[in-house]
């Protein structure tokens, strides 16, 4: 009836994880009895769930991957804990449990936090930058939100009943195959990741779609922010990526659940192949999570030094660059695998080749700020701190892209510590730089500045606190993922960058204070001009929060820079207000399909991952049928009227025309 | 301030400048074909992965010793058939007439069900003789790549069956129009990779 599924699967022996996952469904119960006490359900399924307004869902997108990145620091910093005393000694973690929490750690760290952080982002500010309504598909938008949601729940779920995957965060074979891995950790990766990866796939050709066919007049390709360049380069990665990993993991599947010999030690199998396939998406998928971070730094780094971005031609043909190189460096990720000298040769200087045109950014940004009026606010900060942090982890990075030095250096920290420098100090720096950025535009007030710098400069001392000592590690010949060792010299180090880790986590706590104190003291930090950063994209040209239509007229653009051109253009002007005649905007109507589906998606995911058959075709029938329903519906548009639009309009333009007038007083 | 110098006199003429969000025909045109291209790159994958353990039998039979290409001849013709008739479904659609778009489609579907009792059936008889996905890799391979067509055919006909029920009902509105475009589309792509499973699979691997 239940498949593999009894009453041993939960750890009740194991006091961290019940401890936990108890501390977290006392929280969500918590949660949900004030949602429906304060009888908030209404509106959270209303304006929320069932939303299809690409704002909405990248909100919803960026939330869940700032909560995955509380439980994945979590297991960060329980790592660094065990590291720092397991010295001669077990820890407190035994070495099932260790193996879980670094393979839950990079998953939910990639998958749940970067990627989700990133294509929030994207979500809530590309159709903005465009001038545009909406997204290509807003309804398939929330579809693949809601898929992503059911891989991070998977995950999750992990912790409670079963176990996850002990075989890091990709999982090689032979020792993910069956024979070696015959709990449901494996199953519980493999799943979550199947069906997250459908999610962002349908993200992907979302995104492809908006950037390349739905724009405002007049905004030509080389007119476009960079943000949208870099978010075109991204989603062209995911869809030519993706598909790869989907493939790979369904070998493996294949492998667990019929038998299959695709990466078996025995009638043919070969492990290598899973490797090169796997690394033919892995290493897209860095730069599906940095480009985007380049492209906020771009428009960070332009704004607060209040001039257009240096070199934009030079930056987007970088970016290209990138996008087409990536596919061709898979092989750095396994110099040690034997391929010959020649293979690795030439890969190696392909990889070196890459740092070119990252390197062309990095002098843009520079020559941005130069001669600029710089504003060292909390989104310019995290973009200093990049730049530095970055070039340090490029260059580690280039050091291993050395063939030799990959032999000395594979498996080590040295490693850890380069790919946690390109990511945190990337990725990471790059997505709080865009949420501080926007968040005003979001929710129409900015974040508390001074907690903010403090989350700023104690996320960047601890980065440096806790990961160059893995350097120095990796030097004295430390290999990753060890659960205890007897070599007296590494253990200062380690002592080290568990300090480093607190101080992260001090960050943290920071960043949870930034948002509850600004949430509180929203009336003084009110943005009512809807441009709080002197801004240079179409975003800034709506009200913060934009109404669900963005724009009451889409904006017709004729240069670079389209909002510094409008702000000109009415300072020049001034006193000359149109009267424009509103009309009624149709706006795509909410729909449950995307939850709906996900909700199937999560029976049939969790039924296949204890061989529930019978609860598998449930799922897939209900999934199904979901589609049908949606298809057959009549009406998929509301019309706001237009004398609605035209409230909404004349408010916004009165409250900028008195805010220019008062300047212009000044 | 360069960029705001260059406003007006840098594109020359406004007859170049993007004309504003493409029309919804466009739109969903254009992201389908995305998502196929995304498709034929999963196909990729699995072909560059036949093609690695093409030789590894473990001592099982080859393609050679298993595929009956008679057969599968007459399998490609159904599905090339099935295709064309798609295509007069398409056409149908375009002059809105129902009852050449109901029996194009109602042919297309026979078609398709043909293709796919053949191939059930070669899967059936493979099985029989000890050849089956768990002999060795090889077959692992096989089985995946012109299963995984396989699946999307079954997909395909589940679909069909779908706009054949919402034409019925609902008749050729734009948003069904578009549907059978995207729909179309996908039949047709999944001819282009069975051309490549023909080529790759069964041509080149029963000359093994």
């Amino acid at each position: 009836m239940l498949g593999k599924l009894t009453w041993d699967a939960i750890p009740f022996d194991q006091p961290i994880p019940m401890i936990a996952s108890g501390v977290v469904a006392l929280g969500i119960l918590a949660m949900l009895g004030w949602v429906v006490i304060r009888g908030h359900l209404p509106y959270l399924w209303r304006e929320w769930i069932t939303s299809v307004d690409h704002k909405r869902i990248g909100v919803m997108y960026t939330l869940l991957a700032m909560v995955m990145l509380l439980r994945g620091f979590a297991d960060a910093l329980m790592m660094r804990m065990q590291q720092s005393i397991a010295f001669h000694s077990q820890g407190f973690l035994p070495p099932e449990h260790y193996d879980q929490i670094f393979s839950a750690h990079g998953t939910i760290m990639i998958f749940f936090v970067a990627m989700p952080f990133m294509i929030g982002l994207m979500n809530f500010v590309v159709p903005l930058q465009l001038g545009v309504r909406d997204v290509a598909f807003p309804t398939l938008n929330s579809v693949g939100f809601w898929l992503t949601a059911t891989g991070a729940l998977l995950v999750n779920i992990s912790l409670v009943i079963g176990e996850f995957a002990r075989n890091g965060w990709l999982p090689y074979p032979p020792l993910s195959e069956l024979a070696y891995s015959p709990g449901v950790g494996v199953d519980y990766y493999l799943w979550s990741l199947e069906i997250s990866g459908v999610g962002t796939l349908v993200a992907g050709i979302n995104l492809v779609t908006t950037v390349l066919k739905v724009r405002t007049k007049g905004m030509n390709y080389l007119r476009m922010p960079m943000f949208c360049w870099t978010t075109l380069a991204t989603n062209l990665l995911i869809v030519a990526a993706f598909p790869i990993l989907t493939a790979t993991l369904a070998m493996l599947l294949l492998d667990r659940y019929l038998g299959f010999h695709f990466f078996t030690n025995e009638a043919g199998g070969n492990v290598m192949m899973f490797v090169n396939l796997i690394w033919a998406w892995g290493h897209p998928e860095v730069y599906i999570l940095v480009l985007p971070a380049f492209g906020i730094f771009s428009e960070v780094i332009s704004t607060f030094s209040g001039k257009p971005l240096f070199g934009y031609r030079s930056m987007v043909a970088a970016t290209m660059a990138i996008c087409i190189l990536s596919f061709m460096v898979w092989l750095h990720h396994f110099f040690t695998m034997g391929a010959g000298a020649d293979v690795n040769a030439i890969f190696g200087i392909a990889t070196m080749i890459i740092a070119v045109p990252t390197g062309v950014k990095v002098f843009n940004w520079l020559f941005t700020m130069y001669g600029g009026r710089v504003q060292f606010q909390t989104p310019l900060l995290w973009s200093l701190g990049f730049m530095v942090t970055f070039i340090i982890g490029g260059m580690t990075g280039v050091l291993m892209a050395v063939p030799p030095v990959a032999f000395v250096l594979h498996n080590s920290l040295f490693l850890v510590a380069h790919f946690h420098n390109v990511i945190i100090g990337g990725v990471l720096f790059g997505a709080f730089a865009g949420y501080t950025y926007w968040f005003p535009k979001a929710f129409g007030f900015k974040l508390h500045e001074g907690l903010g710098r403090a989350a700023f400069w104690c996320w960047l001392i601890g980065f440096y606190v806790a990961f160059m000592p893995l350097y120095v590690l990796g030097l004295l010949g430390m290999t990753r993922r060890m659960q205890h060792y007897d070599v007296a010299q590494w253990h200062p180090w380690l002592i080290v960058a568990a300090s480093g880790a607190t101080l992260i986590m001090c960050g943290i706590a920071f960043q949870i204070a930034q948002l509850a104190v600004s949430i509180r003291q929203r009336a003084q930090l009110r943005d009512e001009t809807g441009d709080p950063w002197d801004g240079r994209s179409l975003e800034w040209a709506t009200t913060s929060p934009p109404p669900a239509f963005n724009f009451a007229f889409l904006p017709e653009v004729s240069g670079e820079d389209a909002f510094w051109q409008f702000k000109k253009r009415a300072a020049e002007q001034s006193g000359s207000e149109e009267k424009p005649e509103y009309r009624a905007i149709e706006i795509p109507r909410n729909s449950p399909t995307g939850f709906v589906c996900a909700f199937f998606a999560t029976v049939m995911g969790f039924a296949l991952i204890w061989h529930i058959w019978w609860m598998v075709a449930v799922g897939a029938i209900g999934a199904f049928v979901t589609f049908v329903v949606f298809a057959w519906r009549d009406h998929d548009e509301d019309t706001i009227p237009a004398d609605e639009v035209a409230r909404i309009d004349r408010r916004h333009r009165a409250q900028r025309h008195a805010i220019l007038s008062r300047e212009a007083a000044e | 301030m360069s960029t705001i110098a260059l406003t007006d006199t840098h594109h020359g003429s406004a007859g170049r400048d993007w004309g504003g969000p493409a029309p919804k025909r466009i739109v969903t045109g254009y992201g389908f074909w995305i998502f196929i291209l995304s498709d034929m790159i999963m196909f990729s994958a699995f072909f560059a992965t036949y093609a690695v353990l093409l030789g590894q039998t473990a001592g099982g039979p080859s393609g050679h010793d298993l595929f009956n290409l008679r057969n599968v001849a007459i399998e490609t013709a159904f599905l090339l058939a099935s295709s064309f008739t798609c295509g007069m479904a398409s056409i149908a659609a375009d002059f809105r007439n129902k009852v050449w778009f109901q029996s194009a489609m109602a042919v297309t579907c026979a078609f398709g069900l043909a293709f796919l009792t053949i191939e059930g059936r070669e899967f059936a008889d493979l099985v029989a003789r000890g050849a089956g996905p768990t002999r060795s890799a090889f077959s692992s391979a096989f089985f995946t790549l012109v299963g995984c067509h396989g699946l999307h055919v079954s997909a395909g006909i589940l679909w069909l069956l779908t706009m054949m029920a919402q034409v019925f009902t609902k008749g050729f509105r734009p948003d069904i129009q578009r549907r059978i475009l995207c729909f179309a589309l996908f039949w047709h792509a999944l001819d282009i990779i069975w051309i490549a499973v023909f080529t790759v699979v069964y041509l080149l691997g029963s000359a093994q």
